[in-house]
């Protein structure tokens, strides 16, 4: 058993060390907000923050997260009213919707580093987390609006 | 909720809406508890609540909130009060009218534009309904009354709610006809044309949309799967013994192109597909190597006089405009296999009863029907004996409207007697791929002593029928004398519609080629297209409108220059401009601004289509830079985003500007009106900035400069 906490509270998973988080968060915790898309760190889909960090739970090892603080899309505000939540559904941003929680992840961990950051600090940022229906220009404009309006 | 469900809930209204060949009418609730025939059911419950079934499967376009939003303007429902389920996978019930067949495939950007003049009328039926019943209660004529969102209004300002008509209305019989004058005008229009918010976006920015990849079901295993690394091999043997002993393995399962491992956790089938080892029967495609056919074989079927070949146009008579021509013309050009890459990797999870004779699946799929249908057929189950569960799709492109997968799940949820959720890998998704076809074409064109141009023949090569054909066609310029053919050959690869299907390198192939003839006659690339090229005054209107934009003629920044190309797709047109420029020591292509011109007829949700169109030229500019398929030996040579290579953040323009031409017609498909256009765009800027054509597509950087190097 490896305990951690999850979104605030205190969880213990009995899926061998080894796993990779992404499937503990899904399939033992039942939390399906964080995606698999590549199962190799290669698209950002399963990003979720470990101690504030934003990191690929596909390739991070349940092992790896004894006694952290995980935090998942589902962590994120308790009623979806993140200031990005919010600017996402402003900005129409989700189109299959399928990378958002990892964008949305990947994004807050860039906002609570950088509150005010420019346009190639956003690119720079979020350049790793692939979105197939190409809403990259919508996710920058929801992380300024965000950025601006929090 | 099943039909006899909806129908009996109690205290509500009920509305079933047939739509045939004829177009749509109502029907009575008990006429609909037997008929097949019925769509698009509305129901009014007394507390306003309207819920109105979609068949609009939805993979990020939209069309799950605007197929009912049409019914809403029409009945003129509060949006606000309206509720959107999922219809049931049942094209005799659900279906739009296409070639005289009923069917419910989002594919081809058809949703809007084949549901909505059955969905406009039906809704205008329910109003009438309500109208009528609102009449008979006050026992005024119905023709002094009018409606508001939600509410019926007489001239005194008396009101009833469609909640409290619901509760005492009467189905009239017969039931009120609707005559296409009576729809509402533009100047009436509450949400047509309007920004409208998408219903899904709310529970895609907290993690509760549901796809299939979500769904849990008690007792639940997990499967997942090899398939044969040479398309069309079936497995002969495994090491099935090993396989079994490993952790948490539960079993195996033979299908007729691959092995699933099940498991009683997703990480331990997928460490046991790890030490999986298959022995695979031969295949077609065995040694098949994709590069030498594309640039060697193909070419060869061009010039074989004794190749089949396919004629898809015939006009006039090419011959003697070639043979009287002042100058002729003639290019090849070259796309690679493309992926569709849809970011949720392919699953279904499917649940069998205990008796054996029922199964439940649930999938995200552009097709209910064709699921249903592929899942009976798999267990040899009438399709009476499968209900489909619809779930959001990550991502669609047309990769998911076979069911493939689902009847997989399906056989091995039968075969482990226990519920399983089937996941294929991302390299099992990339590598087991249905691709769009790699082609070779050959486009000749003639110039009469005006410059005009007179014969035109185009020759598509390579694998996939239908697949390599769509595009090819020029209806957007009136050339006189046509012959466009098809030459079919097969390598047994996995085929199947991409967003756009053949238009993504024929209208390449089309554009560059007019690009280039007009670049030799020394004449501005809108003008060619208008006066020699002989546009269509839609097309002239379009590529004035993308002139005006993109302010065609104003100098551009020092090493940028700008490409333009037609775009046509699913009845829509438009024309694009590109903004680009080139780092030559590098080979990478940089797109700055996209502009492009959209003629799609009536648009139904504006922001929507806008939002699906700026994903379709992102789309296009990831396969037209980066999208490749190689085939070597028979095998897929890529195998995740590490080598094959989607467009990212850093990659996009700085501005994407879409506009709507305003035309008096009814909606046409814009969900891949975005892409066909972008390659020869972008094509036709790098000739301006270097004189070199691109004339193989993706530009890879590698490419690019091989191409400047010559």
């Amino acid at each position: 058993m490896v305990a951690f906490n999850l979104n605030g509270k205190p969880v213990s998973a009995k899926a061998e060390d080894g796993t990779p988080l992404l499937w503990v968060i899904r399939d033992e915790l039942k939390l399906t907000g964080t995606k698999f898309g590549c199962g190799a760190s290669q698209c950002g889909a399963c990003t979720v923050h470990v101690n504030g960090k934003a990191v690929r739970s596909c390739v991070t090892t349940l092992g790896a997260v004894k006694g952290a603080k995980v935090t998942t899309i589902e962590g994120l505000s308790p009623d979806g009213s993140h200031p990005l939540q919010k600017a996402w559904i402003a900005e129409q941003v989700p189109q299959c919707g399928y990378c958002q929680s990892g964008q949305i992840m990947k994004a807050a961990e860039l906002l609570a580093q950088n509150p005010k950051p420019s346009r190639d600090e956003i690119v720079t940022h979020m350049n790793g987390n692939i979105c197939r229906c190409g809403t990259y220009h919508r996710i920058i404009a929801a992380i300024q609006r965000a950025s601006q309006e929090a | 909720m099943n039909r006899r469900e909806f129908l009996k809930t109690s205290g509500t209204l009920t509305f079933a809406i047939a739509i045939g060949a004829e177009g749509a009418r109502l029907m009575s609730a008990a006429e609909a508890a037997t008929a097949r025939e019925i769509n698009a059911w509305v129901r009014i419950a007394p507390d306003g609540t309207v819920t109105i079934l979609s068949a609009g499967a939805e993979m990020g376009q939209g069309s799950m909130t605007s197929l009912p939003l049409m019914v809403a303007e029409e009945m003129d429902a509060d949006w606000s009060k309206v509720r959107i389920e999922f219809a049931p996978a049942d094209a005799e019930v659900y279906g739009y009218v296409f070639q005289n067949q009923k069917a419910m495939a989002i594919v081809g950007s058809r949703a809007v534009m084949y549901y909505h003049n059955g969905l406009r009328t039906a809704g205008a039926q329910v109003r009438k309904v309500l109208l009528a019943n609102a009449a008979d209660k006050w026992g005024v004529p119905a023709s002094t009354l009018h409606t508001e969102p939600g509410f019926v209004v007489d001239g005194s300002g008396r009101k009833l709610s469609y909640g409290e008509i619901a509760a005492f209305a009467k189905m009239p019989s017969p039931l009120p006809a609707v005559d296409k004058s009576e729809l509402k005008t533009k100047d009436r229009y509450r949400y047509i044309g309007k920004a409208i918010p998408r219903r899904d976006i709310p529970e895609k920015v907290n993690g509760s949309a549901r796809y299939a990849m979500d769904v849990q079901l008690p007792g639940m295993v997990y499967a997942t799967v090899r398939h044969a690394p040479v398309h069309g091999a079936a497995p002969e043997s495994w090491n099935d013994a090993k396989v079994k002993a490993m952790k948490g393995v539960l079993g195996t399962v033979r299908l007729p192109d691959g092995v699933a491992i099940i498991a009683d956790t997703l990480p331990h089938a997928l460490g046991a597909r790890k030490a999986l080892e298959v022995q695979w029967g031969k295949s077609v495609a065995d040694g098949y190597d994709s590069e030498t056919t594309l640039m060697k074989t193909y070419a060869q079927v061009h010039t074989d006089p004794n190749a089949k070949s396919q004629t898809l146009e015939a006009k006039g008579d090419p011959k003697a405009a070639f043979a009287n021509a002042a100058k002729t013309y003639k290019a090849e050009f070259r796309s690679d296999y493309g992926y569709h890459a849809q970011m949720e990797p392919l699953n279904a999870v499917a649940r069998v009863n205990a008796a054996g004779n029922h199964v439940e699946v649930w999938e995200g799929t552009q097709d209910p029907a064709s699921s249903r249908a592929a899942i009976a057929q798999a267990l040899g189950f009438k399709e009476e004996q499968v209900t489909l569960h619809q779930c959001y799709m990550g991502g669609g492109f047309g990769r998911r409207s076979l069911g493939d997968y689902s009847a997989e799940a399906a056989r091995i949820a039968r075969g482990v007697r226990k519920p399983v959720k089937l996941v294929w890998t991302r390299e099992e998704d990339m590598q087991y791929g249905m691709f769009r076809p790699q082609a070779f074409q050959c486009l000749e064109a003639a110039t009469d002593k005006e410059g005009s141009v007179s014969g035109w023949t185009h020759c598509v090569v390579g694998d996939g029928g239908v697949l390599l054909q769509t595009g090819i066609r020029i209806p957007y310029y009136q050339v006189p004398n046509q012959y466009i053919e098809a030459r079919g050959t097969s390598h047994g690869i996995r085929l199947k519609h991409w967003r756009s299907v053949g238009h993504v390198f024929n209208v390449f192939a089309i554009e560059s080629f007019v690009d280039q003839m007009a670049a030799e006659a020394g004449i501005d690339s809108i003008k060619f297209r208008i006066e020699n090229m002989n546009a269509t005054p839609r097309t002239r209107a379009l590529l004035e409108k993308v002139a005006e934009m993109s302010d065609w003629q104003a100098p551009r920044p020092q090493g940028r220059a700008l490409g333009l190309s037609l775009s046509d797709r699913s009845g829509s047109q438009g024309a694009g401009v590109a903004e680009v420029s080139l780092d030559r020591a590098s080979g990478k292509i940089r797109v700055h601004k996209t502009w492009l011109a959209v003629d799609g007829g009536l648009v139904v949700q504006p922001e929507m289509a806008r939002a699906n169109i700026e994903s379709g030229i992102l789309h296009g500019l990831s396969s037209v830079l980066h999208e490749r398929v190689t085939i070597k030996g028979g095998e897929v040579q890529q195998s995740n985003f590490h080598d094959y290579h989607l467009l990212r953040m850093a990659d996009i323009p700085e501005l994407i500007q879409v506009a709507f031409v305003e035309r008096d017609a009814p909606p046409s498909g814009l969900g891949e009106i975005g892409n066909p256009w972008v390659a020869a765009a972008v094509a036709n800027a790098v000739y301006k900035l270097t004189g070199k054509r691109l004339t193989h597509m993706p530009f890879t950087p590698e490419r690019v400069k091989q191409t400047l190097s010559v």
